[in-house]
């Protein structure tokens, strides 16, 4: 049961990534490909109606972790403090501006809320992608199982480990190439004109640029957790999941240039899907790695809730997952088709 | 000070308060917004549906800083609460992830159909997106209660050998009878806070002469909904609330009526000090016996004073527990006369004339804002030095490896990041106010309503 948990929570995280990914993609690249407050105000009626469902994933992965593990939920987030306030910062300041940028028709309060929500979609993926480097990597979990990490210390590969350090600034830069492409895709998939001709100019690049820097950090991987990608050789569903994102990464290639639009998000979203997933399997069972002594790791097993606890949580579980997904697909359904910008004072 | 445990509390104290600030805004008006649309259905008048479109339009806006501001709140169990978190997630864990799956993804979903989609749904689907968005809301506030509830009164439960929570009835946890009389009363304070900033923007469009219509209409929702909500959040769930607080949390309710010592035919203090260090209240002005009859429904019932209960179980800040029960009882009294005057005046069809009631409306919404944080904070300085009444202490579920200058660092990044978007989000609502409600689709902003004014 702690391994269903294990990969629900994990599930839920890669969930996380794929949806709030197209809406960070489209607002790190949205100054570039809309110029003019009418494409700026297209882009955000493609994300406005979804990035706050999508944000829900991650509160909904956050409750599952709590209810299922909440040693590493305890142990991560104190652990890691002052980066995950400057993520909740971030996130506070991207929602905001979002939503109030267009209730004002005034040009410099909107060309300031335009750069908040680049430089705020920029940095959220770099902290998420500097989590998940921290993750791999490991910590300095002691026998008590608490750690703490200076926010950076040395960025010198020989040098003392921080949250931010060379192998974790790596692994947020690649999140945030590749969350970039996803979000390229995404807006060429919704909008048209000129909006969706730069967007797929930028994918055009992203791709190769996402390309190189996942094997740069796969490298780096092998250098500071050899274990990982060992693990990722010698267990079957890694390496599905393997195939998976590569698959995914080939369509996403193929499929943009081929004018599927559609297909090509999707091929994006199955490469997101599968290196998280891929990830995963080849960390399990261990949540949060001690780099002193892997007898301190915080594992699926001895980190979980009583059995008692997760039985309970599999009563409801799976009923608000199948009606997340049917608001979803209601969403969706309804905003079909290219965005447009909404009339002046409707939406954003 | 260099106790990081204080820092932890401040900084959890402030940001909830501040969250709070919005979701019982939109809780409030969630409903009355499926009042004002549901009554639009009905009668097909178009200004109903104007009043509504109005008020969806604050609802956004609050809607967006309660999302973003209750973010941080999730985080925090885990930031600075992590000794908490990591023994009591096989409990409070449920319903947080509840709170997510069932609550948070209807009311996300949802709220854009509300905002966007009174043309592409047409009235009846528009209507449902409503009731949707209600629904979710009050749904999160269930569960964020329940979880209240567990640490108020924990029922439905084990400890472990190694102090580790676990649900062993997840009905129990559910319906708990704390959770019960909690969220009804926290929802009527909701509902108070909602229909008060209604009738006020009702009152002031009124007194200037503009939106004839949709003032009329916000004005009389909003005056007849508080003086619903402001006769049931004291009778009878204020009330029942005080029994719980009596029969469960006896020293917090000393503490609440800076009681000191026992004896039978209680008095209920209106106005007095509490001087903690000589053990007495100063200057008090007393109703004979009414404190005997609010906790045990007897006037001669003896009500057990501070004296009796060991000092380490005494809330740790009596005076200010003092100060904010009595703050919100005295607030919940003046609704009621002023909703129970302001509702005769409408009766009489004499409000739209009478420009003091008008006048009195239009600056009375900030009080259920503070009647509500009141609440809460005797809610939450009663049951200290619990973190988990009777359980688990508060000095027991800190952050171990976090400091005091890591934590104030936070707080000082929260104070000065909110106090900014406070400041935007009472401009943007001001700014709504003044335009009033706009009619189905048509442009935003007249020529002349160009932002910076
Ligand atoms: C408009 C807001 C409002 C108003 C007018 C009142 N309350 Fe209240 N009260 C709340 C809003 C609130 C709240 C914010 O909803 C609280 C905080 C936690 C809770 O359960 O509800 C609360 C808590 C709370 C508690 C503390 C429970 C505890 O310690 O856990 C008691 C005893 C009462 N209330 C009783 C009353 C009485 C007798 C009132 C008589 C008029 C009253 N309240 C008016
Ligand atoms: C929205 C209304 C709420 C307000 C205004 C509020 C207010 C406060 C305040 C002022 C404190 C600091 C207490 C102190 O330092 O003595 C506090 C502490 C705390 N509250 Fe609440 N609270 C609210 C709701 C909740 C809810 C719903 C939960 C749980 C789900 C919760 C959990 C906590 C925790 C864990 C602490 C820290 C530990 C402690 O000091 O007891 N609060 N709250
Ligand atoms: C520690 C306590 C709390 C936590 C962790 C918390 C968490 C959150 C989060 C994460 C959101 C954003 C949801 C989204 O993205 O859509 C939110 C919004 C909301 N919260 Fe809280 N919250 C707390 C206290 C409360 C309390 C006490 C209530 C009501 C009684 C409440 C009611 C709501 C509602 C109705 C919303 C929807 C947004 C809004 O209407 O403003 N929350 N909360």
């Amino acid at each position: 049961m702690e391994a269903l948990w294990f990969a629900l929570a994990a599930g839920m995280v890669a969930i996380y990534v794929v949806m709030d990914g197209f809406d960070f993609g489209a607002g790190a690249l949205h100054l570039g490909v809309a110029r003019s407050d009418g494409e700026r105000r297209q882009v955000l009626a493609a994300i406005g109606p979804f990035w706050d469902g999508n944000e829900v994933w991650l509160l909904a992965a956050g409750g599952v972790l709590f209810l299922a593990f909440p040693k590493v939920l305890a142990s991560g987030l104190s652990g890691f403090y002052l980066a995950i306030f400057l993520l909740i910062w971030v996130l506070i300041l991207r929602g905001i501006a979002i939503e109030f940028r267009s209730h004002v028709r005034d040009e410099m309060w909107r060309t300031f809320w335009d750069g908040t929500f680049a430089l705020a979609s920029v940095l959220a993926p770099v902290l998420l992608g500097a989590a998940l480097g921290n993750v791999v990597r490991g910590v300095p979990l002691g026998a008590d199982g608490w750690f703490a990490l200076p926010l950076f210390d040395s960025f010198s590969p020989s040098g003392a480990l921080g949250i931010l350090d060379w192998y974790t600034v790596l692994a947020g830069v690649t999140a945030l190439v590749a969350i970039a492409h996803h979000g390229a895709l995404f807006l060429v998939w919704k909008t048209d004109g000129p909006v969706a001709a730069r967007s797929r100019a930028a994918a055009a690049w992203l791709f190769p640029a996402t390309v190189a820097l996942w094997l740069l950090s796969s490298l780096a991987t092998l250098a500071v957790a050899p274990d990982v990608l060992r693990g990722a050789l010698a267990r079957p569903l890694a390496l599905v999941c393997t195939l998976l994102f590569l698959a995914g990464l080939a369509v996403s290639f193929v499929a943009r240039r081929q004018g599927r639009d559609l297909l090509a998000f999707l091929g994006s979203a199955a490469f997101l899907l599968g290196l998280l997933a891929a990830t995963a399997a080849s960390v399990f069972p261990t949540w949060l790695a001690s780099t002193i002594d892997p007898a301190h790791s915080l594992t699926a097993h001895n980190a979980a809730s009583a059995p008692k606890a997760l039985r309970y949580g599999l009563f409801w579980w799976p009923f608000g997952f199948v009606l997340a997904i049917v608001y979803f697909t209601i969403l969706f359904r309804l905003h079909r088709g290219k965005a447009r910008a909404a009339a002046e004072g409707e939406g954003y | 000070m260099d106790d990081p445990l204080f820092w932890h509390r401040l900084q959890f104290g402030f940001t909830i308060t501040y969250h709070y600030l919005f979701p019982q805004l939109t809780m409030g008006l969630a409903l009355l917004i499926v009042v004002l649309k549901g009554i639009g259905l009905r009668t097909g008048e178009a200004k109903w549906n104007d009043a509504a479109r109005f008020w969806i339009r604050i609802f956004g806006l609050s809607f967006a800083m309660g999302v973003v501001t209750g973010i941080p709140m999730e985080f925090q169990f885990g930031t600075n609460w992590a000794q908490f978190s990591a023994r009591t997630g096989g409990v409070i864990g449920q319903t947080l992830a509840m709170e997510g799956i069932f609550a948070f993804f209807l009311e996300s979903s949802f709220l854009a159909l509300l905002i966007w989609g009174e043309r592409k749904l047409g009235p009846r689907k528009h209507f449902l997106a409503a009731v949707a968005l209600f629904v979710g809301s009050w749904l999160s506030g269930y569960f964020i209660v329940t979880t209240n509830a567990f640490m108020q009164h924990p029922v439905g439960h084990e400890i472990g050998p190694d102090g580790v929570f676990t649900v062993v009835s997840l009905a129990a946890f559910l319906f708990n009878p704390w959770a019960i009389a909690q969220y009804l009363h926290t929802m009527m304070g909701a509902v108070a806070t909602g229909s008060f900033a209604m009738a006020a923007v009702g009152a002031y469009w009124t007194l200037r002469g503009e939106h004839p219509e949709p003032a009329r209409v916000s004005l009389a929702t909003g005056v007849i909904a508080a003086l619903a909500a402001s006769i049931l959040v004291a009778m009878p769930t204020g009330h029942h609330q005080g029994r719980m607080v009596a029969e469960h949390q006896p020293v917090a309710l000393a503490a609440m009526e800076g009681r000191f010592e026992s004896g039978p035919n209680a008095p209920l203090a209106m106005i007095g000090q509490p001087n903690v260090a000589e053990r007495r209240l100063d200057n008090p002005i007393l109703l004979p016996s009414i404190l005997s009859y609010i906790a045990y429904g007897d006037f001669s019932a003896n009500v057990r004073g501070l004296a009796e209960f060991p000092e380490s179980d005494w809330p740790d800040n009596i005076e200010l527990l003092y100060y904010a029960f009595h703050i919100m009882v005295g607030l919940g009294t003046i609704f009621i006369a002023v909703a129970g005057l302001a509702t005769l005046l409408l009766w009489r069809q004499k409000l739209a004339s009478s420009r003091w009631m008008l006048w009195i409306l239009a600056l009375a919404f900030p009080f259920p804002f503070i009647a509500n944080t009141a609440g809460w904070m005797t809610a939450e300085l009663g049951r200290q030095p619990w973190l988990v009444y009777g359980l688990m202490r508060t000095a027991e579920g800190g952050s171990p490896t976090v400091h005091g200058g890591s934590a104030l660092f936070t707080i000082l990044g929260f104070a000065g990041l909110y106090l900014v978007l406070g400041l935007l989000y009472v401009w943007l609502v001001l700014h709504e106010v003044a335009h009033g409600p706009r009619p189905l689709g048509a442009p935003a902003h007249g020529a002349a309503g160009q932002g910076g004014d």
